[in-house]
């Protein structure tokens, strides 16, 4: 196609695309500015909580799984006591032989006792009180629940009041709640990536009909669609780097605060919760997506709109 | 008609309607040659500003073909629709001049969409401005220039890429009459350069002051060709023959 001479004398030196600060000045920015900079910042800060608190939960419960597998441990309740400690030398000869034990180790009375403090209290009447044997049990990898019913009948049978109970068993309703406080948080950070698109979306809009006639006049002096989708894009992507920016810092604040809040609860289980290096990486890429989304989303919007118009 | 002169526009029974209402334009059938002076004339109300904007490629006819630069320009993809534009100028009525860009950024801006560098533009859009005598206003906006300097503007942001077919929909409007003959010389320069040339006007004075013009006159929505030029109805593709 055949270029009018003006352009073809510059087209053999060279075209610069119309796009970048040249073309930016097309639109004014305040446009687009100022709100949108701050609620993009709040959703990142907001995903980024959540992002933390997912990852968090997922580690926790990894953590908890892995120790009790492994786990289990050996009641023994006899009230009188040289007949529960006669039954807790029956039941650790079984376990020595039992090729499923990887180590036990039995809870000396007074850690049963500070367990239980709580509960019943000290003092001279609280040492009347019968308190069950405890037999810590490690089981080696890939022992099965057969495995783990054979145990238990054998321990029966030596001690006929013991009871041995998998520690993931009864931490498995605890376990199942954080798995799903860590899939509402997950289904929370879609939510707020839904929301902050329809933000843009509303913002694009918004900022399309405020420059409709410049738009109108660029596309009949020859702009292409991509062209002015692009301005549209650099303004978002200015004010989704600096919300994302403003939001990823708020939002690691936020972590830091309630991380420090957790670790004075002084559990084990919570410490489990920690968030490691390749989390903190994870946690990072937040605004880098929304930056990605909020520039999709505009471009997305202003072509799909300049599409119904000629 | 010389031999160097091509056809470059060619509307075949071409009909235009806003939604529901009766045609604003009916059975318009013309061709446009290359390096001639077209004016088109009428009433308000006429179809002047349609059949511009049809030209201009702004609004897509109810009915009938439309071919331009030896294409049709009816089902041309939307993504090629921007190097068809780029090589016409348009004067709109109403200047349609960026509020927020200076009168040279409004100059500028067809060079800047077409790809001209910012070293290569300067030169020929302060001549430009220049030469329509604004050259002490390039950094003033629109709202601060009168009438006159917004059209003038208008004119040297149409004719800054040097199109193949300016389109001037009342160019001389909102300009004294010194002003008026002087772009019409621009006008002039522009069409002997090989740029054709299509100026809608009611101010019959200003067809006598290019008396090579062709002149097509639009009345209730119907063209007519007075003075015999316009080729009507068109020549079919491959046939030679018209009508």
């Amino acid at each position: 196609m055949k270029r009018p001479p003006a352009i073809e004398s510059a087209v053999d030196r060279g075209l610069a695309p119309f796009r970048g600060r040249r073309a930016a000045g097309l639109l004014p920015q305040t446009r687009m500015g100022g709100p949108m900079v701050w609620v993009l910042a709040i959703m990142v800060a907001l995903t980024v909580v959540a992002a933390g608190g997912a990852l968090a939960l997922s580690n926790m419960v990894q953590t908890a799984r892995g120790d009790l597998a492994g786990s289990a441990t050996v009641q023994i309740v006899e009230p009188d006591e040289e007949a529960r400690a006669a039954q807790v030398e029956k039941v650790q000869d079984i376990l020595a032989r039992d090729p499923s034990v990887a180590g036990f180790r039995v809870v000396p009375q007074e850690d049963i006792a500070e367990l239980l403090e709580p509960w019943l209290g000290t003092g001279d009447e609280v040492e009347t009180v019968p308190l069950p044997a405890l037999v810590d049990v490690t089981l080696r990898d890939g022992t099965s629940r057969a495995d783990y019913d054979r145990l238990g009948g054998a321990l029966r049978q030596v001690a006929p009041q013991s009871r041995i109970d998998a520690q993931s068993d009864w931490l498995a309703p605890i376990l199942s709640a954080l798995s799903s406080l860590k899939w509402m948080a997950l289904a929370l950070i879609a939510m707020l990536g839904a929301v902050g698109a329809a933000a843009v979306w509303l913002a694009a809009r918004n900022a399309l009909g405020g420059n409709r006639d410049t738009v109108e006049i660029v596309h009949l002096l020859g702009g292409s669609d991509d062209q002015i989708a692009r301005i549209f894009q650099r303004s978002i992507l200015i004010d989704a780097v600096i919300g994302g920016a403003l939001g990823l810092v708020a939002g690691i604040a936020m972590i830091a605060l309630l991380g420090g809040q957790f670790a004075a609860l002084q559990s084990g289980m919570v410490a489990g919760g920690s968030l490691l290096a390749v989390d903190w990486a994870l946690i990072a890429l937040v605004p880098l997506f929304a930056v990605g989304i909020a520039v999709y989303t505009a471009r997305m919007t202003v072509l799909s709109s300049l599409r119904k118009t000629l | 008609m010389s031999a160097r002169e091509e056809e470059i526009v060619q509307f075949d029974n071409v009909g235009l309607r806003y939604g529901t209402e009766r045609e604003v334009l009916s059975n318009i059938s013309f061709s446009l040659y290359s390096s001639r002076f077209y004016f088109l004339t009428g009433a308000s109300g006429a179809g002047k500003t349609s059949l511009l904007k049809l030209l201009y490629l702004a609004q897509r006819p109810s009915r009938g073909g439309i071919r331009m630069f030896g294409r049709d320009v009816i089902t041309l993809p939307r993504d090629k629709l921007p190097a068809y534009r780029r090589r016409m100028g348009v004067v709109f009525q109403d200047f349609r001049l960026v509020d927020h860009l200076s009168a040279f950024d409004n100059v500028a801006l067809p060079l800047r969409v077409s790809g001209v560098r910012e070293a290569d533009l300067r030169e020929p859009v302060a001549d430009m401005l220049e030469w329509v005598g604004l050259a002490h206003r390039a950094e003033a906006r629109p709202a601060t220039l009168s009438g006159g300097e917004q059209q003038r503007v208008a004119i040297a942001r149409a004719v800054i890429g040097r199109p193949e077919i300016l389109i001037a929909d009342e160019p001389t409007g909102n300009v004294d009459p010194e002003m008026a003959v002087k772009l019409l010389r621009l006008f002039e320069a522009l069409n002997r350069l090989g740029t054709t040339v299509v100026v809608a006007t009611h101010d019959i004075q200003l067809l006598q002051k290019v008396p090579e013009s062709m002149i097509m006159r639009l009345s209730k929505g119907m063209l007519s060709d007075p003075t015999g030029a316009l080729k009507y109805p068109p020549r079919r593709e491959g046939t030679g023959a018209r009508g």
